[in-house]
């Protein structure tokens, strides 16, 4: 079965794992920007980032015949520093034509603080501007609840904002239904111990369906594990959902969302779809 | 939506998985028994035990109730304390 990874840092895994993913039928992958584990010093720090994420990142995804896509900012860990911030949004218009750029993210809140909400703000205020999609990064563990109850806030707030353009990403048991009634689309993360795991992934899908609903794996320099989506395809075929369900899930639902972005042209790969893993 | 597994089936598939998470959990507990010191004032043993009394109990959706005793709570006046200004859109 093809599938579509709609986040994972592939600037933290090898050429070997590109190559497992292709294996396992990863078609697309997005790629949006985060902390690198160190704060970086300087808007030219991010500058050389995008320029990996816009340029090199695309090539060694296609030698394996994955079309790669990613999105911008700076991420919400070193919003703290709002000058910084307010530097990397302003050279973000350098990269906005790439043909790779979906929109805008990963965004959001880590401790929720004043000044990681005011970057939030100021992300949105840019992506509104410049008609950009967004892509969301909610807290982990003890912060989730209430950071993503704020991020919810600050978004409904904005009459401007099209909810159906918007991904609130790492949702889980106690946040999905709050961003799904409130018409956005919503990503579980399968992450060891801070966020989701294949089956529970599984078990929301048969709680709310699979409206708006989509898995991704992170797969960045934390413990991770780069190809959780088959996991989750295998989860969801071991207790019996069809294929057109969980196509629906790793596949057709990443290409509507992203298919909002006029730069995700998409090509459906020509091996047959069987050849897959 | 129709979950095809049924509740036998579900139990049949994850007898052992469920049986190996709880003696996971025991040896933990015994584990903080056999270290020095005491971990009884700590408030993280609080939530914990409010979380295994969610296992017992016979509520739906406890996975979301255990998420919820590990969560801050969510303060409606977030705004006005951190002292954000809403968006003029």
């Amino acid at each position: 079965m093809y599938y579509i990874d709609p986040h994972i840092h592939m600037v933290s895994r090898t050429t070997d794992d590109y190559e497992t993913l292709a294996r396992m039928g990863c078609a697309a992958l997005s790629e949006p920007a985060f902390w690198a584990g160190f704060d970086r010093g300087s808007v030219d720090g991010f500058r050389d980032y995008f320029r990996q994420l816009t340029e090199v990142e695309p090539k060694r995804a296609a030698a394996v015949g994955i079309q790669h896509y990613t999105w911008l900012c700076i991420n919400a860990k070193e919003a703290e520093n709002v000058e910084l911030s307010r530097d990397v949004i302003a050279m973000i218009p350098e990269f906005l034509d790439r043909p790779n750029v979906l929109g805008i993210g990963e965004i959001g809140l880590n401790k929720n603080t004043r000044n990681e909400s005011i970057v939030f703000l100021e992300h949105v205020e840019f992506a509104v501007r410049h008609e950009q999609q967004i892509l969301i990064h909610t807290p982990h563990l003890e912060d989730k609840y209430m950071g993503t109850r704020m991020i919810l806030d600050m978004l409904i707030d904005d009459s401007r904002v099209d909810r159906s353009r918007v991904l609130v990403d790492h949702v889980e048991e106690h946040t999905v239904r709050p961003v799904l009634e409130a018409g956005f689309w919503a990503g579980m993360t399968l992450y060891p111990v801070t966020k989701c795991t294949p089956a529970r992934a599984a078990d929301i899908i048969e709680m709310y369906g699979p409206e708006r609903l989509m898995v991704n794996s992170a797969g960045d320099w934390g413990p991770s594990k780069p190809t959780a989506v088959p996991d989750f395809i295998m989860e969801m075929r071991r207790r019996g959902h069809s294929h057109a369900l969980i196509r629906r899930v790793v596949y057709e639902n990443p290409l509507e969302f992203f298919g909002q972005s006029a730069h995700f042209q998409f090509a459906p790969p020509d091996v047959p779809e069987a050849a897959t893993v | 939506m129709p979950v095809p597994m049924t509740a036998p089936k579900v139990l049949d598939r994850e007898f052992f998985e469920i049986r190996a998470k709880l003696l996971e959990i025991a040896a933990s507990f015994d584990r903080l028994d056999r270290g020095a010191g005491t971990v009884e004032g700590d408030p993280r043993m609080s939530l914990i035990r409010e979380a295994l009394d969610v296992l017992r109990s016979d509520e739906p959706d406890r996975a979301e109730a255990i998420q919820m005793i590990f969560s801050r709570q969510y303060a409606a006046d977030w705004r006005k304390s951190l002292k954000v200004v809403p968006p003029k859109g």
